[in-house]
């Protein structure tokens, strides 16, 4: 909300009775994008709940296996612990860009990013080797309701990392063609948050899809 | 390879000159009709030379005014469309007795009434609903437009490309024949393999955008742009309730957009989330949807008792009852609306515990929604009550909407739900909410703000004919449907064996002849009023001698809204400033910074529309082409950064000027 000017009193103080001052006669410029980063949080917790339901669904289906096979057939920890560690990394190396770009160092902070951009297609380039793996070995998202909800959860957060680092190329030739600007700059918390977010939603699908999983 | 290579699959999809439905004389006439119609309003466009005026100040506006009318007028368009359904329903019903099959085959009675409920929530209801908050909130609040202006063009835009799209699957293919909320298995591609529920999928997907966008951005506007002095316990009602629903549209439209994906995977990717076999549960979807469907309606009905509380205070001349109790049972309801969901099918078997705590928290609504209805009477009691249009409807939807809350408590009683799921006493008990409820109140909003909008108010005359003949054609409609239900008559049946039910169905069918005149004389109280429209002329602004900010500024508003932001000390701060003698200031105008026009909008739903209906009909190429530029146009759209300019202070002086000419020469 805007800052009450010096221009407006209180409308009543005693028996006298003032007229109020009903407008703003000196108004100050708000800059634009005030209400983005609210925005912003609504947007994440709406795409929250989508993962909310994809959960809840791979909740009450995870333990379909429709005599196919379970997550213990399935799942490799060891790889999966890598591919963790790299959007975990990737979390991190974001935080540096953010920080580079506080000290308004452009440069810095577009490494920053190009090496966020890396592990993001690291943990991309994992997923769709795990996925590949499954599907060769006849675990189809079409061969039980388990599998269905697994690609789906596991697949829509693979699909949003991906879109962000399309969002990430984008913002590093705005930057590069149009510097450090305000708009710029609102962009780039904007995605730093989806990529926590991401981040978040990845430490649930890790704890709930494959280490229960493998201990079901 | 190549030898099974169909060159025309790969071009058209399933789309072939067979899923024109030529052979259906209804549909063939009806698309003679709409094509005749859209002929006359396109050639009218051009012949007038309208399509620049058209594209520049409406299509591509970012004012949010502009805007919520284009959204009214979409819901209103799309009322007949969904109107024109239920007539069909109506007299089908009352001719198919004693083995007459009536005129409507089964194939085709099961679309219309799949298409009056999808088109009636999603393409009338909400736009008129979402129409109205766009238009008031920004006004009430005294800011000059909402948080993301460019994000509302979108927005109204993704709704029309999904209106669009139902009407589309009028005339190209067919639409779903599943019922409003598409239940699997029957959705499912084993048991509707045509394009009918693939075509309510993407028209609920790209609409669905839309709604959430415009959702995030007026909350962001309410929370963030409240002109100073205004906390949120001085918030107009009207705000308050339009804040909680877009609360609801941002909690509850993500699920609708996950379950309807799940839906969409079983179709086209052969998941089994919702099949009969391999581990699938069917009850997972109905249970999902209604997560969003429940709160759903309270994302209609919440802004239409922010409406009736304006009216109400306005046309008794007296501050709301009871205001803090209205925001809380407001908050309560909104709360509340997310621990009802599975009352809507207790019959699913879910066992005694599960099945009273859902009817206990779904009585429990009828609290606060009672506490609102005491708060109206007690607005009323020794008010100098004023019954023009909007307070009319007002008084019709107390006494009509008292009904319909009573029959959904008797529904919240599972034994009494496992006698009348899917009766048509649920069809009575949710058509007296939702007409007795949002409809009404739509009418009311449209008659109260309309004089804000155009400046000139609306004819009382034709005004009270809609009402009437809205009226008693609801009560003439849906009673007889009370009694059909509570003797055991089911939903959705297209032919009947008890010939003594047939006097029921007539009557019924008379009330709906009856509501047509009402939309009928509605349209004929628009025209009129234009025609009258200075002798109905309203300079002052404040046509009702009113109480909030909006009826503060000229009728219409001008683009900027406030020449210089208001503060606000009290609620109904219009009325504070009337009582404390409020001057209108006469100078020391400042620029004013607004957003500017763009296209953008338009043409990302474009490229929506074109990607669904290729998704719908199988043509990949077309699909992967629209979408790759559909991320192409928006990418392109976040390098433009001159996205604003400022109004010159001349400008404002002129605009400025001309109103205080009028309101002299009104001797105001």
């Amino acid at each position: 909300m805007t800052a009450m000017t010096a221009s407006t009193s209180a409308p009543e103080a005693g028996g006298v009775k003032e007229t109020p001052v009903f407008y703003v006669a000196d108004e100050h410029e708000h800059g634009e994008g005030g209400s983005t980063q609210l925005g912003f949080w609504l947007y994440l917790m709406s795409d929250c709940l989508i993962f909310a339901v994809l959960f809840a669904t791979y909740g009450v289906l995870g333990g379909n296996f429709a005599a196919g096979p379970s997550p213990k057939d399935l799942f490799d920890l060891p790889l999966v612990a890598v591919n963790t560690s790299m959007l975990l990394f990737s979390s991190i190396t974001y935080g540096f860009a953010v920080l580079e770009m506080q000290k308004n160092r452009k440069q810095g902070m577009l490494m920053w990013l190009a090496i966020t951009m890396m592990f993001g297609a690291a943990f991309i380039g994992i997923e769709l080797f795990e996925f590949t793996h499954m599907i060769l070995e006849g675990a189809t998202p079409q061969r039980s309701a388990f599998l269905s909800s697994f690609f789906t959860l596991v697949g829509t957060h693979g699909l949003h990392v991906t879109f962000g680092i399309i969002w990430m190329i984008t913002l590093m030739v705005q930057v590069m063609k149009f510097g450090l600007n305000e708009p710029n700059k609102r962009r780039i918390l904007c995605l730093s948050m989806f990529w926590h977010f991401l981040d978040v939603v990845w430490i649930g699908v890790f704890t709930f899809v494959y280490l229960m999983g493998v201990l079901r | 390879m190549f030898e099974n290579f169909d060159l025309q699959k790969a071009i058209f999809g399933r789309l072939t000159l067979e899923s024109i439905p030529y052979h259906e004389p209804i549909l063939v006439v009806t698309f003679i009709v709409v094509a005749i119609g859209g002929a006359a309003v396109l050639g009218a466009i051009t012949y007038f030379r309208l399509w620049g005026y058209l594209w520049r100040e409406w299509f591509t506006s970012v004012d949010h005014k502009r805007i919520g009318v284009m959204y009214i007028v979409l819901g209103l368009v799309m009322l007949l469309r969904g109107f024109a359904d239920a007539i069909m329903m109506r007299a089908q019903q009352a001719i198919a007795f004693n083995g007459n099959e009536g005129y409507l085959p089964a194939h085709h009675f099961d679309q219309i009434f799949t298409a009056h409920g999808v088109i009636m929530i999603f393409f009338v209801a909400m736009p008129l609903v979402t129409g109205l908050m766009n238009y008031v909130v920004p006004l009430q609040i005294g800011a000059r437009d909402v948080a993301f202006p460019f994000l509302n063009n979108f927005s109204f835009w993704m709704t029309v490309s999904g209106a669009i799209l139902v009407m589309a699957s009028l005339f190209v293919g067919e639409f779903a024949r599943t019922g409003w909320l598409a239940y699997p298995p029957l959705s499912n591609y084993a048991y509707s393999p045509d394009v009918g529920v693939d075509y309510y999928i993407w028209a609920l997907q790209i609409a669905g955008v839309g709604t959430l966008l415009s959702g995030v951005n007026l909350i962001a506007t309410i929370v963030k742009m409240r002109c100073p002095g205004m906390s949120m316990m001085k918030m107009p009602v009207f705000t308050w309730t339009a804040l909680c629903t877009n609360v609801l549209i941002v909690a509850a439209f993500p699920v609708l957009t996950g379950v309807l994906a799940l839906l969409s995977l079983d179709r086209y990717v052969g998941t089994n989330f919702f099949t009969n076999d391999f581990g699938g549960n069917p009850m997972m979807y109905v249970n999902l949807i209604w997560i969003w469907g429940h709160p759903e309606v309270y994302i209609l009905v919440l802004p239409v008792f922010g409406v009736f509380s304006e009216v109400t205070a306005t046309f008794s001349g007296k501050r709301l009852f009871g205001y803090t109790s209205m925001v809380y049972a407001t908050v309560c309801i909104t709360i509340l609306s997310y621990l009802v969901w599975l009352h809507h099918f207790f019959t699913m078997g879910s066992g005694a515990s599960v099945n009273s705590f859902f009817g206990i928290t779904t009585m429990i609504i009828s609290i606060p929604t009672g506490a609102k209805l005491f708060n109206w009477l007690f607005t009323m009691y020794r008010g100098r009550i004023r019954f023009e249009l909007p307070m009319m409807w007002t008084v019709a939807f107390m006494l009509t909407f008292v009904i319909g809350g009573m029959t959904g408590v008797l529904l919240a009683v599972p034994p009494a739900d496992f006698v009348l799921h899917n009766s048509l006493f649920l069809i009575a008990h949710f058509h007296n909410v939702i007409i007795g409820g949002v409809v009404f109140g739509c009418f009311a909003g449209i008659a109260y703000w309309f004089p804000k909008v155009t400046g000139f108010k609306l004819d009382p005359f034709w005004g009270k004919m809609s009402f009437w003949f809205w009226v008693s054609g609801f009560y003439l409609a849906f009673m007889p449907l009370y009694v059909l239900g509570l003797m055991g008559v089911t939903r959705r049946l297209r032919v009947f064996d008890d010939p003594s039910l047939q006097i029921y169905f007539v009557v019924a069918a008379f009330g709906a002849f009856l509501i047509a005149l009402g939309i009928g004389s509605f349209l004929i109280q628009i025209v009129v009023s234009i025609k009258n429209r200075e002798k109905l002329r309203d300079v002052t602004g404040d046509p009702w001698n009113a109480r909030t900010l909006e009826w503060s500024t000229s009728s219409p508003p001008p683009v900027y809204n406030f020449a210089f932001t208001p503060v606000v000390y009290d609620h109904d701060a219009w009325w504070d400033m009337k009582e404390h003698g409020y001057k209108r200031p006469m100078g020391g105008f400042k620029p004013i910074h607004m957003p500017r026009n763009t296209g953008a909008g338009v043409i990302l739903a474009g490229l929506s529309f074109i990607t669904g209906f290729a998704l719908i009909w199988y043509i990949w190429w077309l699909a992967v082409l629209g979408f790759v530029s559909l991320l192409a146009t928006a990418i392109g759209h976040t390098f433009n950064y001159n996205r604003s300019f400022n109004i010159p202070t001349q400008e404002i002086v002129e605009t400025e000027r001309e109103r205080t000419q009028l309101l002299q020469s009104a001797g105001a």
